[in-house]
């Protein structure tokens, strides 16, 4: 008992000794040069990629490739969240990083979400009629409250695309399909037939939202076909439909979709 | 006082005397869970059979333990006579009662807030011998518990946690010693094998799994990166009583991905090695994958069996490996006899005549990544495999996914990762798992159940005719061993990255596993 006292005694000491999560942080990040930058990115590389992959996008971590990460809108909190870690969840704090190390980092995470306002030469109250009206995009998708559920929400569309993607998008809509966007069609073992995107899966089970936005939860063992597409949109393409200058009016009004009220 | 004593009495009269005799002879008693694997073979086979194909449909919740803990739950529980021990996140023990699944007592760890732990700070289960529980700690100390009370016999270190070490294996109780390996082959640390005197936490022997200058197997490192070449021994190993021999697999050697700095083979990195359990003297060794540039651990559970290998009748070593592959090795001298591969890999041409890999060109990570199957999770993992002596039949979880393997630049620095690269998935593919049965003999596929993701939990076979497994996605399921089909499901809430176990409780049958932040037991009724 003596030696148990002992040792939780110097587990407490050592704890303390490293813990610095009632240090103080700076409001903002001293080190956001190109080159405290470039400095962050070996350190993610090879620290922070073996979770979050080299480009940020996730995986066994979360994905930092996004406009907004939610649990760190600040430089402070991100600066907090490198140092001292999520508790409740796998990431671990960086405990040998010094603190000039630990903002090089979130200097260059900050950079992996973020995409510079593009100039571009359409007017984006044109192209919000567009959006609206001739391009009927409501439909299917929702700019802050309003609009469908069936694609993606465009509220931030313009922080994490390029206006070239959007455009591409608009044209070749199967180009790129957004991840996690898997289309499904099943018939059950008495014919009746649905479609629509997939919510959630495992081995025994398959949620879809159809396209009439109806939700349903299905036993695979009662389908008799089930097929999954990642590459299949039902968003139509654009292109003869949209002169030139109507595209350039819809990305520029996209592009200035930023979350901002 | 004096009724709940007597009471007690009655219910446990054996309990915490778990002799290495009844260990030995586990399959004697299949009413206990003593080691690991059930048993020093490391087969995670259960002789029970009140449980069986024809009526494993009617298996219900019995109780569920919620663990208060945040960090994944990925243990094997033991039982001994009726009170299960569990460890739990980051570095606890409880014992509970298997007919109410209620607490009868749990030592807490107070852990430094800095330890070094890769991917989670988790802890796979424990170890018991006569009145002792054992379980090593994520700030790599191996403890002692009196099985009654949970108090503390000793307390050892076995390793410097703030140099990257961390113990998260389940320790093996071989005679009167307890073996118990490290983790931290994230970190560059030296990995070792140590074993203890079970009465006085005295250290009895040390196996250093990288050899130092002058030893044999030294000329496989590059100048000093045998310092900080990992290594590690992170699941537990088997034991043969017949030979004294311990079965312990290696992990990576690091750093990962940018093998540059440690040219050579790296001996005794992703080997499986055989250890004299009284000395720790290496008796053979067998590399899976000599100078590994993917994280493909070899920590793998060891399976102790018998197999006519070209008419020969021979005692082997069963090992599907992270590599991809699965491999019969020769128990008595480690010699390869057979092999084939385990999933979809890409990396190499097939294995030569002595077992070694004939690589292809191109699949090192680099700068600009590597599409290479399997994935850095590797075909299987750390969760086990079973074999089932009576169908004769070896099930693994097998994982059919490629990774893009990034080659980086690491400086060491003691305490910090040291990968020099990364990974990701492979744009654009769904990766899925399976639970295969496999002729032990050949690792011929005798039948595929297909799982939607690829899994994180071991499989456990009865002599009732059925396996059962996990989902990532929650499933715990049981399987017709013979057929591979679903008998029955149970959709646990949580993700199941654990092996489950079989045990009697008041005579009735049960089933155990983790999933999420909870244990789960089943019976018939």
């Amino acid at each position: 008992m003596v030696r148990f006292m002992a040792v939780f005694a110097a587990c407490v000491l050592a704890g303390a000794a490293q813990d610095r999560s009632d240090e103080p942080v700076l409001e903002r990040n001293p080190f956001t040069s190109a080159a405290d930058r470039a400095r962050g990115k070996q350190i993610f590389l090879a620290q922070c990629a073996p979770c979050h992959g080299p480009d940020g996008n996730g995986g066994r971590g979360a994905n930092l490739a996004r406009p907004r990460l939610p649990r760190a809108s600040t430089d402070s909190a991100l600066f907090r969240i490198i140092r001292d870690g999520i508790p409740g969840t796998e990431m671990p704090g960086a405990w040998v990083l010094i603190d000039r190390e630990i903002w090089q980092v979130a200097a260059y995470v900050q950079t992996l979400g973020q995409r510079a306002a593009e100039r571009i030469s359409g007017n984006a109250r044109r192209g919000e009629d567009l959006f609206r009206t001739k391009g009927k995009c409501l439909t299917c998708h929702t700019v802050r409250f309003t609009g469908g559920r069936m694609g993606p929400a465009l509220t931030e569309v313009g922080r994490s695309r390029s206006a070239a993607f959007l455009r591409r998008k608009l044209l070749r809509p199967d180009a790129e399909i957004p991840e996690g966007y898997i289309f499904v069609e099943a018939v059950t073992r008495d014919g009746s037939r649905l479609s629509g995107f997939r919510l959630n899966e495992d081995t025994y089970s398959i949620q879809v939202r159809d396209l009439s936005d109806r939700l349903h939860s299905l036993w695979k063992d009662e389908l008799s076909e089930l097929r999954r597409s990642s590459a299949y949109t039902p968003m139509p393409s654009f292109d003869g439909v949209f002169t030139a200058a109507e595209l350039d009016d819809l990305v520029a009004y996209l592009i200035s979709l930023r979350g901002e009220s | 006082m004096k009724r709940i004593v007597f009471i007690l009495l009655a219910a446990w009269p054996l309990a915490g005397q778990v002799s290495f005799e009844r260990i030995v002879r586990a399959e004697s008693e299949p009413g206990n869970w003593l080691t690991y694997s059930g048993n020093y073979s490391g087969h995670r086979h259960s002789p029970l059979d009140q449980i069986q194909a024809g009526n494993v449909a009617r298996l219900k919740p019995v109780w569920m333990y919620q663990v208060n803990a945040l960090h994944k739950l990925e243990t094997t529980p033991l039982v001994v006579d009726g009170i299960m021990y569990l460890t739990e996140p980051p570095s606890n023990l409880t014992a509970l009662d298997t007919r109410t699944g209620r607490k009868l007592w749990i030592y807490r760890r107070s852990t430094p807030k800095d330890v070094r732990v890769c991917c989670g700070q988790v802890n796979r289960g424990a170890a018991i011998l006569d009145d002792l529980v054992f379980l090593g700690t994520v700030d790599a100390h191996l403890v002692a518990l009196d099985a009654r009370t949970g108090l503390v016999r000793w307390d050892v270190k076995v390793a410097d946690y703030k140099t990257g070490y961390s113990i998260t294996v389940a320790p093996l109780a071989v005679r009167d010693k307890i073996i118990v390996g490290v983790a931290g082959g994230e970190y560059g640390v030296r990995g070792l094998l140590d074993a203890y005197d079970a009465r006085t936490g005295k250290r009895v022997w040390r196996f250093w799994t990288i050899p130092s200058p002058g030893e044999k197997g030294s000329e496989t490192w590059d100048s000093e990166s045998w310092k900080t070449g990992s290594a590690t021994t992170w699941v537990t190993g088997s034991f043969d009583p017949e030979t004294n021999l311990v079965y312990w697999g290696t992990g990576n050697p690091g750093p990962d991905w940018n093998g540059d700095v440690r040219r050579g083979d790296n001996l005794y990195s992703d080997c499986l090695l055989a250890l004299d359990a009284d000395t720790g003297k290496l008796k053979w060794h067998f590399q899976f994958t000599p100078h590994d540039v993917h994280d493909w651990d070899s920590v793998q559970v060891p399976v102790l069996a018998e197999a006519t290998i070209r008419g020969e009748r021979k005692k082997v070593v069963l090992f599907a490996n992270r590599n991809g592959f699965y491999y019969v090795l020769d128990r008595s001298n480690g010699h390869f006899l057979s092999g084939r591969p385990l999933a979809r890999q890409t990396w190499a041409k097939g294995l030569d005549d002595n077992g070694r890999p004939v690589l292809l060109p191109g699949m090192d990570p680099s700068t600009e990544g590597t599409k290479v199957y399997p994935s850095v999770a590797g075909a299987t993992n750390w969760f086990s495999p079973s074999y089932n002596p009576k169908t004769n039949l070896f099930y693994v979880a097998v994982r059919e996914e490629g990774s893009v393997y990034y080659k980086g630049d690491a400086d060491y620095k003691a305490g910090s990762l040291f990968n020099a690269g990364g990974f990701k998935g492979i744009p654009g593919e769904e990766p899925y798992g399976a639970i295969r049965a496999l002729e032990p003999a050949t690792g011929a596929v005798r039948w595929e159940f297909r799982l939607f993701s690829p899994p994180w939990a071991g499989v456990l076979s009865t002599a009732g005719g059925v396996v059962f497994g996990g989902t990532n996605e929650g499933n715990f399921l049981a399987l017709d061993a013979s057929t591979g089909k679903t008998l029955w499901r149970f959709q646990t809430g949580g993700q199941v990255i654990s092996n489950p176990i079989s045990y009697l409780s008041d005579g009735k049958q049960q089933v155990a596993i983790a999933a999420g932040n909870a244990v789960l037991a089943f019976g018939l009724e």
